[in-house]
């Protein structure tokens, strides 16, 4: 894997997300209440909602427009509704936010 | 006999050279230099030492006759000022140059001084050493006062210490909980909560600015905010900075620190590092375990024999008598990761474990830490705790017993504990009702008054039969708040207000809370019963919001925005609708007229937003909170001003309500309209409060809806004059925002309280209960009433940027 540092671990607030702008979309990068990082694809599988500007809970997150609730873990939608967004390797280092670029850049697979 | 140069006397090297001289004595001769002018103590008891529960020489590991027996020439006092690789030499501050034929630089760290005005004031300290705690016990004594800005592990003991010492003590810290690197929300309250305890004050999210002195010497600390804590000694405990310049000016390779092998070896192979100076793989050391590992490794290392150091996970103990709080492992990253949290309210205890892949990676405790070093065990043995999942956070003794019981935040309530605050019942007063016989509802409501008016007590009234009755009572199913809680929206309001909880993890602590933090059913909901029931203290968690009151802006499908300023009771001018245009314009937006009497800018990107309402906040305008649950418009109609039937200003009078109004949160939506005559122009008869102008004065109506329910209006009061209609708006407004259950609209809960009587008693009938709440109202709106636009636009708007764009990477 490739790591690139694409911010700090502040940039975000906990129980919340920003966006990383890539070739095929925005790629939601999300911290969670634990200062836990994940990045999934900001475009809901129901209807593209943007799940960076869901409500973070646990290591969920509900999205905004009509409140799938996703695994960040995983990217699976959980409870009764069925699909899944692609997720992307994340982690933290020394208070910085790393992905992987090769993913990135591959797009969206999972 | 080859020769070995030690820099540095601290805890590394200090077991280092006990390995060495253990397993081969006589094969080194040793020089160590320690800058501070003595030989090795235990630095981790520097905080009995200051607290006075030891004195400096219990702490004492190597003594004049320890560092005699094995012949180590002692340069105490004396700094190394360089290095020279070339020839193998070290320069002491004396002058003198020292040979080496091997050298371990064990520097340790520095403590990490922020340069703010006045850092430099007599008085200000650190606490690395023990002549920083000398000197903090020179400063101490009774009725004197400390700050210390930090509330990490060292700033904690440090205000325990003096604390203990009599001082007065304030401790500032920055982020939102104390100990934020090893403890998470909840626990971080309970520390709080048992420092407060003890007399130490905590300030959470507090910036500070400014030391100002008096004749060169501390005499307060500003923060941001203007706040001034008066202090005779400022404690400086933000973090340590790896002593690595002596390694990087001799040439050694650094990054944060000095870069050690596993073996500690650095890019010299004559050169060993080890202790908090060095990083090994880009990771940082600021505790004693991992160091005596290394400490080993090197002895070996020197002595020819092959070993690796393997950095191991590490576990935190505050030395505070009396907080019992343990932490161990990662929290701080990682995927595919679960939780399993327990609290038991009742006896402040809290626990959480972090499992991945069936294994613990971490575990806070608060309270009760028996089990720390089992679970810390099982983290790095990396046991499989698979089997005893559902169990596990009960610990080692335990095997299948009941989980928390939900009815024990009431069973902890003492006796004066107000449960009724309609008709200031209190637990005590209907105990002692059930006991003398009264064993249902409707009894108790009888003879005590309890959950007699508006009803919201009544299900805490039912706990409280359950826990005193027993299997007797039989409690009606109710519905609770959410999964994560088996309260009901009345009894959780309750509780915040009887227990004083102040913040989301007091609640949920308090309340054994199921989730970690909660769903988004119970937060947004959480969010505004402690900003009503708290408005000078709590604050505003933006991240508990729907996304449209994070944003200020309604979603729209595509992910775009809608932006929507206030114009006030539906009036405008050809300024705001010039600004309007021009952002039309700028922002490729849509225009739509509303059916709220104003205009509605659709299709607004969200990295646009901070820009479209920099540029209508210029123009004078705020926003028109479209999205919330809260104050929307105030719709009128044209009234005396122009109209021929008109009986009064309506629209000066809509204007003047909405002026008031606006910015407040309230448990759903909250519409208004004033109409200048009963032909209704306005639609006052549909609206949640709706007044009709008539030749004798105001009709007020309450309750109306023209949403999913059609409901009219029912007739609050009719008063003669503006002021009173002004008056008793804001007050009915203020109990609604007091009373109602989140998502509620009036008239849902003007239905649950049983009818207007009661709201009209206490709203219109009642001058003194009508004051208080139109006094309580002003104090949440002397917080609230300011435009989030502007406020968000001055301190928020990197957030509505992308972290990153990679865009331009890929293509290049
Ligand atoms: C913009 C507007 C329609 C318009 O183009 O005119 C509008 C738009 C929305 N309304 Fe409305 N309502 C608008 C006036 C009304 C009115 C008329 C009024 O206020 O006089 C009503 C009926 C009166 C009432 O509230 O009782 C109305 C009753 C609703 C309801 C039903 C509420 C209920 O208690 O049954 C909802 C759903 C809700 O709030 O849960 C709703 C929800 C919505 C939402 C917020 C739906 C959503 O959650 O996304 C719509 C946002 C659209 C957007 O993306 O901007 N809107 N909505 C009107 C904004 C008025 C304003 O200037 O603020
Ligand atoms: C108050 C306090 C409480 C603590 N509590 C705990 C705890 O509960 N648990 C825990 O695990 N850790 C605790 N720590 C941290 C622990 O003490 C350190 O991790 C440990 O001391 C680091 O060891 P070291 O040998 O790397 O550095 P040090 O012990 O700091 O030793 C470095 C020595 O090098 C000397 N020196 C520096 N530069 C030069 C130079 N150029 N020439 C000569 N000498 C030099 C310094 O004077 C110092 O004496 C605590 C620390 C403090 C201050
Ligand atoms: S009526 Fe329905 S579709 Fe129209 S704005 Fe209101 S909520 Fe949206
Ligand atoms: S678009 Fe996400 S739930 Fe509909």
């Amino acid at each position: 894997m490739s790591w690139i540092d694409i911010g700090a671990l502040e940039d975000i607030p906990r129980q919340g997300a920003r966006v990383v702008k890539t070739a095929h979309g925005c790629v939601a990068v999300f911290r969670t209440l634990d200062d836990a990082v994940f990045a999934l694809s900001d475009r809901c599988a129901h209807k593209a909602g943007p799940l960076s500007d869901g409500l973070v809970h646990d290591h969920k997150v509900t999205c905004p427009l009509h409140g799938w609730v996703f695994s960040l873990e995983t990217g699976q939608a959980l409870g009764a509704d069925q699909g899944s967004v692609p997720s992307y390797p994340a982690r933290v280092e020394a208070g910085r936010i790393l992905l992987d670029a090769a993913r990135l850049t591959a797009g969206a697979t999972a | 006999m080859q020769k070995l140069v030690v820099i540095g006397a601290g805890m590394a090297s200090g077991r280092m050279l006990e390995h060495l001289f253990e397993a081969a004595p006589g094969e080194f001769d040793v020089t160590l230099f320690n800058a501070e002018p003595r030989g090795n103590y235990n630095r981790i008891m520097l905080s009995p030492v200051l607290s006075g529960e030891k004195s400096y020489d219990e702490i004492v590991t190597h003594d004049a006759d320890w560092y005699a027996r094995h012949g180590v020439h002692c340069r105490f006092g004396e700094r190394v000022t360089a290095i020279d690789r070339a020839r193998k030499v070290v320069l002491g501050a004396s002058g003198d140059e020292v040979p080496y034929d091997k050298l371990v630089i064990a520097t340790g760290s520095n403590p990490f001084i922020v340069p703010l005005p006045g850092h430099d004031l007599d008085g200000v300290v650190a606490y690395r050493d023990l002549d920083d705690t000398n000197r903090m016990i020179a400063a101490a004594g009774p009725g004197r006062r400390a700050v210390v800005i930090g509330g990490g592990l060292l700033g904690l003991e440090a205000a325990a210490g003096l604390r203990l010492r009599g001082m007065e003590v304030t401790v500032v810290h920055l982020p939102g909980h104390l100990m934020e690197r090893q403890l998470d929300p909840a626990a971080g309250y309970l520390l709080r909560r048992a420092l407060g305890e003890r007399g130490i004050e905590v300030l959470c999210g507090a910036n500070s600015k400014e030391i100002v002195g008096q004749d060169g010497k501390v005499a307060a600390l500003r923060l941001e905010d203007g706040t001034e804590i008066a202090c005779d000694i400022l404690v400086m405990a933000v973090g340590i900075r790896p002593a690595a310049a002596l390694g990087r000016e001799a040439g050694l390779t650094t990054g944060r620190a000095i870069a050690v092998d596993a073996t500690m070896t650095t890019s010299d192979p004559d050169v060993l590092a080890l202790g908090e100076c060095v990083e090994f793989e880009g990771q940082l050391f600021g505790l004693v375990a991992p160091l005596y590992d290394q400490a080993k490794v090197a002895a070996q290392t020197l002595l020819g024999q092959s070993a690796a150091f393997v950095p191991r996970e590490v576990s935190t103990k505050l030395k505070v008598t009396g907080c019992d709080l343990f932490s161990a492992g990662d929290f701080a990253e990682g995927e595919g990761r679960e939780d399993i949290v327990f609290r038991d309210p009742a006896r402040g205890v809290y626990k959480r474990l972090v499992l991945k892949d069936d294994r613990i990676i971490g575990a806070v405790m608060y309270g009760d830490t028996a089990d720390g070093n089992w679970f810390y065990g099982l983290m790095k043995d990396g046991a499989d705790v698979s089997a005893m999942r559902e169990t596990l956070i009960f610990g080692p003794g335990f095997q299948g017993g009941a989980p928390a019981d939900p009815m024990a935040a009431v069973a902890a309530l003492p006796d004066e504990a107000e449960i009724c605050g309609c008709n200031g019942v209190s637990k005590g007063m209907i105990v002692k009702a059930i006991e003398g016989g009264a064993h249902t509802l409707d009894a108790i409501k009888i003879c005590t008054k309890a959950s007699g008016s508006c009803g919201g007590c009544s299900g805490l009234v039912e706990q409280v039969l359950a826990l005193t009755l027993g299997g007797e009572f039989v409690k009606p199913a109710v519905k609770p708040v959410c999964g994560c809680t088996d309260l009901t929206h009345e009894e959780l309001r309750r509780l915040i207000r009887s227990k004083s909880l102040k913040s989301m993890p007091e609640v949920m602590q308090e309340l054994g809370w199921k989730t970690p933090d909660g769903c988004p059913s119970c937060r947004p909901a959480l969010n505004f019963y402690l900003l009503v029931e708290w408005p000078l203290e709590y604050r505003d968690d933006l991240q508990s919001r729907f996304v449209n009151e994070r944003n200020h802006g309604n979603i729209q499908k595509d992910g775009t925005y809608s932006v929507m300023p206030r114009m006030f009771g539906g009036m405008t001018n050809a300024d705001e609708l010039r600004a309007i245009a021009d952002a039309a314009d700028k922002y490729g937006a849509a225009v739509k007229v509303t059916g709220g009497q104003r205009i509605d800018l659709l299709g607004i990107r969200k990295e646009d937003l901070p820009s479209i309402w920099a540029d209508l906040g210029a123009a004078g305008m705020v926003s028109g909170h479209a999205y919330t649950k809260g104050l929307r418009t105030v719709k009128t109609c044209v009234g005396t001003d122009w109209c021929r039937f008109g009986t009064q200003d309506s629209t000066g009078l809509g204007i003047r309500l909405e002026k008031r109004l606006w910015g407040s949160w309230t448990p759903h939506k909250f519409k208004l309209a004033v109409t200048g005559c009963p032909r209704n122009c306005a639609e006052a008869t549909c609206k949640d409060l709706g007044v009709v102008c008539v030749d004798s004065g105001y009709e007020i109506g309450v309750g109306g809806a023209a949403g999913i329910e059609l409901k009219a209006t029912e007739p609050l009061a009719k008063v003669a004059t503006e002021a009173e209609v002004i008056d008793i708006t804001v007050a009915f407004l203020q109990l609604y925002r007091e009373g109602a259950n989140y998502l509620d609209r009036p008239h849902k809960w003007i239905a649950k309280t049983g009818g207007l009587d009661w709201i009209r008693e206490r709203v219109v009938d009642d001058p003194d209960s009508r004051r208080a709440l139109i006094e309580r109202f002003d104090i949440s709106q002397s917080v609230y009433q300011k435009d989030p636009w502007a406020d968000h636009v001055a301190t928020r708007a990197a957030l509505y940027t992308p972290l990153a764009d990679l865009t331009k990477e890929a293509a290049e």
